[in-house]
């Protein structure tokens, strides 16, 4: 199993307040890595440090590495390249106000391509590949706001599928969503498996359990534990692991 | 009890203030078309608003307004053609890449053009404007692009305003959904965020068109103001704010009536103006 991403001794601050705690993980490739554990716990800006989000918010610093493919993202390497590698899901689904099509299309354009038959072939193959082709085919035109909040979610997994990326981030991307399309969703992630790495951040366990094969808890800015997703839920081996997932707290 | 009646005093109160504006509006589409509307009966409607000749003093006296409804219409388009592309691009800039110590500055700067008089801004057109396209492309100066761009820069604030909130209003996750695309700044500022601020934007532009076609002194300083078919952009036209304006003093009768007419026509445009800004406005609501 080969290492997709390597975190090494990752400090973060929001001004003075300390985020993530010396943060150490190798998050492997084509498997998908869940981090769990309560609101605050920084699990969502780990996620969002490994695709440089983080670079938004005013006042927030890092220290330490993040390696892809053993390149250190906060070095050379050109930010919206990161980004095209990394993708990156919202927990609410944010596709642009403009039609299905050109919300797939938009990635792909950016990236240069403006051959039409080419662009089409990515928005059928994304669309396809995202489990919502079927439901769309007829309206590609539509306004993307037109639909559900988990077709939207999916247009938005299609969208980030769209520029090929490597890696795919999932902000607990099921969270504003009804259960039967939370569902969808978490087919979809295991359907995508095979094709890329997953790191989904959820606040909800029984989700870790079904979709991860690894799993890391967060505490405080630090993680506590990670280990294989059935190991951590039967036999954590941390007290404050087992209380959390045992429901004790968080 | 007494609270009660007080109350009620006051609310009366700001219901006369209320009617006081609507009645305002009211009494001026009343005057207008009960003194416009017989004399365009009189001319002839196809004659008034077709007429290609506006001579009022000639036996038989000739009222046709074509020429400022066209002059009125190409000085506006040409206000909007240097105007609208200026404006937004400056509201782009004020909301997402300006530094805010330069946007201290630049915002009030901006503001400011709001409240200078336009007659001062006629002043500017002529002293400064007309001279110039004098001596660059000849003739008189006093032109169709001397208007257009004294209008341009008049109606700057009202476009970069009313854009730089829509822009502002738009949610922050379309630009971090495209720049998590590997977008660039610009890319996710011009192909996200300013796709999703077209309603706004387009209201912008039609609010400006308003302010446009309204203008008159400003207009009058430097458009040469010549009753004819306007023949270029470097050749004077008179719009129809000018129309009114220039033989307001002087005219009687008909002449008098018809030029209160034109004002009707202006009215009428304004109205229109107003029904596509609120249409504009309500899509952008829904969306």
């Amino acid at each position: 199993m080969m290492n997709k991403i390597e975190i090494k001794n990752v400090n973060l601050y929001y001004d003075k307040f300390q985020a993530l705690k010396n943060v150490n993980m190798v998050v492997p490739e084509n498997r998908i890595t869940a981090f769990i554990g309560p609101s605050g716990c920084g699990k969502s800006t780990l996620l969002k440090s490994l695709n440089r989000m983080n670079d938004l918010i005013p006042g927030c610093r890092i220290q330490g590495e993040v390696r892809l493919d053993d390149e250190n993202i906060y070095g050379e390497m050109d930010v919206n390249q990161l980004r095209k590698r990394v993708g990156m899901v919202f927990q609410k689904p944010n596709p642009f106000p403009m039609s299905i099509y050109d919300n797939i299309a938009y990635g792909p354009k950016t990236h240069g391509i403006r051959n039409r038959t080419e662009l089409d072939e990515i928005v059928v193959g994304s669309l396809q590949a995202a489990a919502i082709w079927d439901e769309v085919k007829d309206r590609l035109k539509k306004n993307a706001l037109s639909l559900s909040g988990g077709q939207q979610q999916r247009i938005c997994i299609a969208r980030a599928l769209a520029v090929e990326p490597e890696v795919l981030l999932m902000d607990e991307p099921t969270s504003a969503l009804d259960p039967i399309s939370t569902a969808k969703i978490e087919d979809l992630v295991l359907e995508l498996r095979n094709t890329y790495t997953i790191v989904i951040v959820t606040h909800n366990m029984q989700q870790a359990v079904r979709v991860s094969d690894r799993t890391a808890f967060f505490l405080l800015g630090e993680v506590v534990e990670y280990a294989d997703t059935d190991k951590l839920f039967s036999v954590p081996r941390d007290k404050r692991t087992e209380d959390y997932i045992t429901g004790r707290f968080g | 009890m007494k609270s009660a009646i007080k109350e009620k005093a006051f609310e009366i109160l700001f219901l006369l203030a209320a009617l006081s504006s609507t009645a305002a509006v009211l009494l001026i589409c009343v005057f207008l078309f009960a003194n416009g509307v017989p004399a365009m009966a009189e001319i002839g409607w196809f004659d008034f608003l077709l007429g290609r000749n506006w001579s009022p003093q000639d036996v038989p006296a000739s009222y046709g307004i074509l020429p400022m409804i066209l002059g009125s219409i190409y000085v506006t388009a040409g206000a909007v053609i240097i105007g609208v592309p200026i404006g937004i691009l400056t509201a782009v800039y004020l909301a997402r890449f300006c530094p805010p110590r330069l946007y201290r500055r630049l915002k009030p700067a901006v503001d400011l053009l709001a409240g200078i008089p336009s007659v001062i801004y006629g002043f500017f057109g002529l002293m400064v404007i007309v001279p110039l396209l004098r001596e660059l492309l000849g003739g008189t100066g006093n032109s169709m692009l001397a208007a257009s761009i004294l209008l341009g820069m008049m109606i700057l604030p009202t476009v970069i305003g009313i854009s730089e909130a829509a822009i502002r209003a738009v949610p922050e996750s379309y630009y971090e959904g495209a720049l998590a695309l590997g977008a660039s700044h610009e890319r996710a500022v011009f192909f996200a965020q300013l796709p999703a601020a077209r309603s706004g934007i387009m209201a912008a532009v039609v609010l400006g068109v308003g302010r446009a076609i309204g203008e008159t002194m400003a207009v009058i300083m430097v458009a040469g103001n010549q009753a004819r078919m306007p023949d270029g952009i470097l050749y004077g036209v008179r719009t129809l704010t000018a129309n009114i304006v220039t033989e307001m003093g002087y005219a009687a009768d008909l002449h008098r009536e018809a030029l209160i007419a034109t004002g009707v026509v202006l009215f009428v445009f304004i109205l229109l103006i107003n029904l596509c800004f609120s249409i504009l406005n309500r899509r952008g609501e829904r969306a």
